[in-house]
């Protein structure tokens, strides 16, 4: 009964607030619905069993990957409302219809179709998080450090792409200096 | 509640990002439909992972986290570094891609 009345709960909230990110002309209303459907959906891992990616899903979506969405978001002109033109709105709602269809029918033929046999059986003596603890760092230890490897130079590479020219400082030059900076850009 | 419950729930989850990518010009609103669409993965991999006993999509779902992460870091500096150059972040503004 609590699941039943939690899953309908939250599914009515999430859609509602991906909802308002995809069809607002806000910037910052899609921000921040977005940050509440994120933290939405860590209801539903934890009504799956899966609250360690509950508790990731909050920690790495709601805090790291939206707060550098808020800090990408001083960088650009985020107050203005967006505009969108589309040519061709009728195109775009079939073609979502035709790949939800196909999605629905990827999705639920292999459970339909045949029997899984589980290859990593969770053990409910232990609890999740240290169940995942052991997959991690025994079945998927290589995969693990890549992921490491990849978030490192990925950070890297976001530090240099978005550090250009970030070594003048308009706040240290006089009126004249910035006038003749902007000239030479000119 | 049913696999297929979470899966139906996951696919309009999906269906909401795309009609986001397909919809949006905004570069940065573009960047947030691509996250709608992974978080649902994430919730259909937990819900397959749940039903059949198998830990097998958690990893997967924590796997594509960490794949969002950096995706967002990378893409992030792109989007500052093409603001710094042109002014805009409309996806228009990316059809001549001279440099």
């Amino acid at each position: 009964m609590f699941e039943i009345v939690a899953f309908y709960l939250f599914a009515f909230l999430t859609i509602t607030m991906f909802s308002i990110t995809i069809f607002t002309n806000n910037a910052l209303y899609a921000l921040s619905t977005l940050a509440a459907g994120m933290i939405f959906i860590s209801a539903f891992f934890f009504l799956l069993d899966a609250q360690f990616l509950g508790a990731v899903q909050i920690v790495v979506y709601t805090g790291a990957v939206m707060a550098l969405y808020a800090f990408g978001m001083m960088f650009f002109d985020s107050l203005s409302t967006v505009e969108e033109h589309i040519k061709n709105p009728r195109l775009v709602f079939l073609l979502s219809g035709i790949i939800a269809l196909l999605i629905v029918i990827i999705f639920v033929s292999p459970v339909i179709g045949e029997n899984v046999q589980a290859n990593l059986p969770v053990h409910e003596q232990w609890g999740n998080t240290q169940d995942v603890g052991v997959v991690l760092f025994t079945k998927y230890l290589i995969p693990f450090e890549i992921a490491a490897i990849m978030l490192l130079v990925a950070m890297i590479g976001g530090i240099i792409l978005a550090g250009k020219k970030m070594d003048l400082s308009y706040s240290e030059l006089s009126e004249d200096e910035i006038e003749n900076l902007e000239k030479e850009e000119l | 509640m049913s696999l297929n419950a979470y899966l139906i729930f996951s696919t309009l989850i999906f269906c909401l990002g795309l009609l986001g990518v397909i919809r949006r010009k905004n570069l940065l609103m573009l960047f947030f439909s691509t996250e709608i669409m992974l978080n649902s993965v994430n919730i259909a991999f937990a819900a397959i992972s749940k039903f059949h006993g198998d830990l097998t999509g958690q990893m997967f779902a924590f796997f594509i986290i960490a794949i969002a992460a950096s995706e967002v870091a990378v893409g992030l500096g792109l989007l500052i570094l093409w603001y710094k150059k042109t002014g805009t972040i409309n996806l228009d503004s990316m059809q001549k891609l001279k440099g």
